[in-house]
């Protein structure tokens, strides 16, 4: 990748005639030379647009049941364009193509919501930490250390049964612990803003710290947010998905990537291989093209990290 | 050494403590009663059962004695939907099969992760590198609720080589197939760091050194450049770690061990508190405890830290 943009950059008429390239014209330049990156996000465009969609495109809702294929699924239930079941139905007669696109809906939901947590809490809480430094520093980090050295998987399970297990518990759950890591990174970073000539500056003149944190730490924390958030998308949806596996995410007629992927498991022995495939090759291309965009990303905006 | 071990454990424990007396007041706060029935039990009954199971005393009483009960015994109270048997029971029942694969699991992912990063990284851009990276990147998008529905489809279905489920007193095929579900992404996640610290090793000044007064390659790596190349992989055991614990409720319900995580799965779904509460200081515990070796065997490889 590297040896291509220098390449590049050599021919490049924009450098021969002296005129300088903002940071962001590079990143997208070096992004666009990744082919993979591009091709991903191409896929999750696709797959957003299917979540948004799909819908119109049956006339099947997720909850209807096809009483025409009860008793008869592992032979007619399949996919089929003359019922209009696309994807087959399930065990229970309803529209596979209808409840991948619901689940698709939620998995996607819960990656981004996670995300922007991450980003909004994490960066605010990493970038007052590593700025404000001392005990400060201190305290906050030794606080995120001990929430990280729970298991936090059993102590969401908890909650989610004690507070009954909805949609909203789940965003709530993610949300607690989402911000954690990008905290970490968020104040490494700071450290070494907090040092630059125009940090000292600022303070030179008399610029109090909140703004100085606004308008100097966190832009500039922007591009390894990026990063990070974009790798957070696919563990966020992993999360996710490993609790509906497990029956205890989101609630019929409702449906996840994981919730989809258990089903189509439990099934395995009845000769319904559709319900395992469609929603497994939705979670598998869609989570290697969120690798691969994080990646390009990385590249792309933290050229240092190699 | 002593000294830091000693500090590690000032913060150990009062996170576990912390940890048992958070999950208690989450139980504590939750709605309705575990004794609910739809038919309604007299309140003479419901007395007698509260008073059996100690919930006719105050809050701070009672989270006392759970607390001491764990302390001084080990012991997490009886199940309140399994009636007769404790928690302890339940335990000892499910955690020497999670326990048994889970190791299991543990050592393939260190030792074929280690194995795999360094080979790679020492036939850096070869074939066997190529072949390291693709199994890699692709073991990311394969958690354990994805590998195991997909191994049971090869090769219990397909091949008929291994069974899908069942413990049958831990016999080798049936441990096989929970083992590979359960490490593939973590033994994944160690070669890429191995292959990453290994490449950054190989290329510091005191392993062209070593190579320059004229030690074979083999000795090169074996007593120079694997210690340190091994710190990321010891900071990158204690995640795995968590991970694991957690991941074997995926296998013990999908395969249906009789592990630890089924039965958590289900008292999840009844709502047995008591059983949810145990498990999870279990392995809060076991994490908490499995974090600090991690810490002190990290002290202990890098002469860096002082202590």
């Amino acid at each position: 990748m590297s040896d291509v943009t220098t390449a590049e950059a050599h021919l490049d008429p924009d450098l021969l005639h002296g005129k300088g390239r903002s940071l962001w014209a590079d990143a997208r330049r070096r992004f666009l030379g990744n082919k993979a990156a591009v091709a991903s996000l191409l896929i999750l465009a696709l797959v957003a647009l299917f979540a948004l969609f799909g819908q119109f495109l049956t006339p099947w809702s997720n909850a209807e049941i096809d009483w025409n294929l009860l008793g008869a699924i592992p032979q007619e239930g399949g996919p089929d364009l003359e019922t209009r079941h696309y994807f087959g139905v399930d065990e229970t007669g309803r529209d596979l193509y209808a409840r991948v696109v619901q689940g698709t809906r939620i998995s996607l939901a819960v990656g981004i919501v996670g995300a922007l947590i991450s980003v909004v809490v994490g960066t605010a809480y990493g970038a007052v930490a590593g700025y404000v430094g001392g005990k400060t520093d201190n305290a906050m980090m030794r606080f995120v250390d001990l929430m990280m050295s729970i298991p936090y998987m059993f102590v969401l399970i908890l909650l989610l049964v004690i507070f009954s297990r909805s949609i909203i518990m789940l965003f709530v759950g993610i949300g607690l612990i989402s911000w954690l890591d990008m905290a970490r990174i968020a104040r490494g970073q700071t450290l070494s803003i907090r040092n630059t000539e125009y940090v000292e500056a600022a303070r030179a003149i008399g610029v109090s710290t909140p703004m100085i944190i606004r308008r100097h730490i966190v832009p500039n924390l922007i591009g390894v947010v990026i990063v990070y958030a974009t790798l957070l998308v696919p563990q966020m949806i992993i999360f996710e998905s490993f609790i509906s596996f497990l029956g205890l995410g989101v609630q019929e007629p409702a449906t996840s990537w994981g919730a989809l992927i258990n089903q189509g498991a439990a099934n395995l022995r009845n000769g319904t291989p559709w319900m395992l495939g469609f929603p497994l090759a939705f979670f598998v291309v869609s989570l290697f093209a969120l690798f691969f965009l994080g990646d390009g990303l990385r590249d792309a905006l933290d050229p240092k990290d190699r | 050494m002593t000294s830091f071990i000693l500090r590690r454990l000032a913060v150990a424990i009062p996170t576990l403590l912390a940890l048992i007396v958070f999950s208690f007041l989450l139980m504590e706060f939750s709605p309705g009663s575990p004794f609910a029935t739809e038919r309604g039990i007299p309140p003479a009954v419901m007395a007698n059962l509260e008073a059996k199971y100690g919930l006719d005393r105050s809050l701070i009483e009672r989270m006392g004695i759970y607390v001491w009960n764990i302390v001084s015994g080990f012991d997490f109270g009886p199940s309140f939907s399994f009636s007769n048997r404790s928690v302890n029971d339940i335990i000892a029942q499910g955690f020497p099969v999670t326990l048994t694969y889970g190791f299991w699991s543990f050592v393939v992912a260190v030792l074929v992760g280690v194995t795999l990063g360094a080979f790679a990284a020492i036939r850096h851009n070869s074939v066997l590198d190529y072949a390291a990276v693709g199994v890699t990147v692709g073991a990311q998008v394969l958690p354990n609720f994805v590998m195991a529905p997909i191994l049971v489809l090869v090769f219990t279905l397909w091949l008929g080589w291994l069974p899908g489920g069942g413990w049958q007193g831990g016999q080798i095929e049936y441990i096989i197939l929970p083992v590979i579900a359960l490490s593939t992404s973590y033994m994944a996640s160690i070669a890429r760091i191995t292959r990453s610290s290994m490449l950054e090793t190989l290329n510091a000044g005191f392993v062209r050194t070593a190579r320059a007064k004229g030690l074979p390659m083999r000795r090169v790596i074996l007593r120079h450049a694997l210690k340190p190349a091994m710190l990321p992989v010891v900071s990158y055991l204690g995640p795995a770690f968590v991970g694991m614990i957690t991941g074997s409720v995926v296998i013990d319900v999908f395969f249906s061990t009789g592990g630890i995580g089924q039965f958590f799965v289900n008292s999840a779904l009844s709502r047995d508190y008591s059983v949810i509460l145990g498990i999870t200081i279990l392995f809060g515990a076991l994490t908490i405890f499995f974090n600090l070796l991690v810490d002190v065997a990290y002290a202990w490889i890098d002469p860096k830290i002082r202590y």
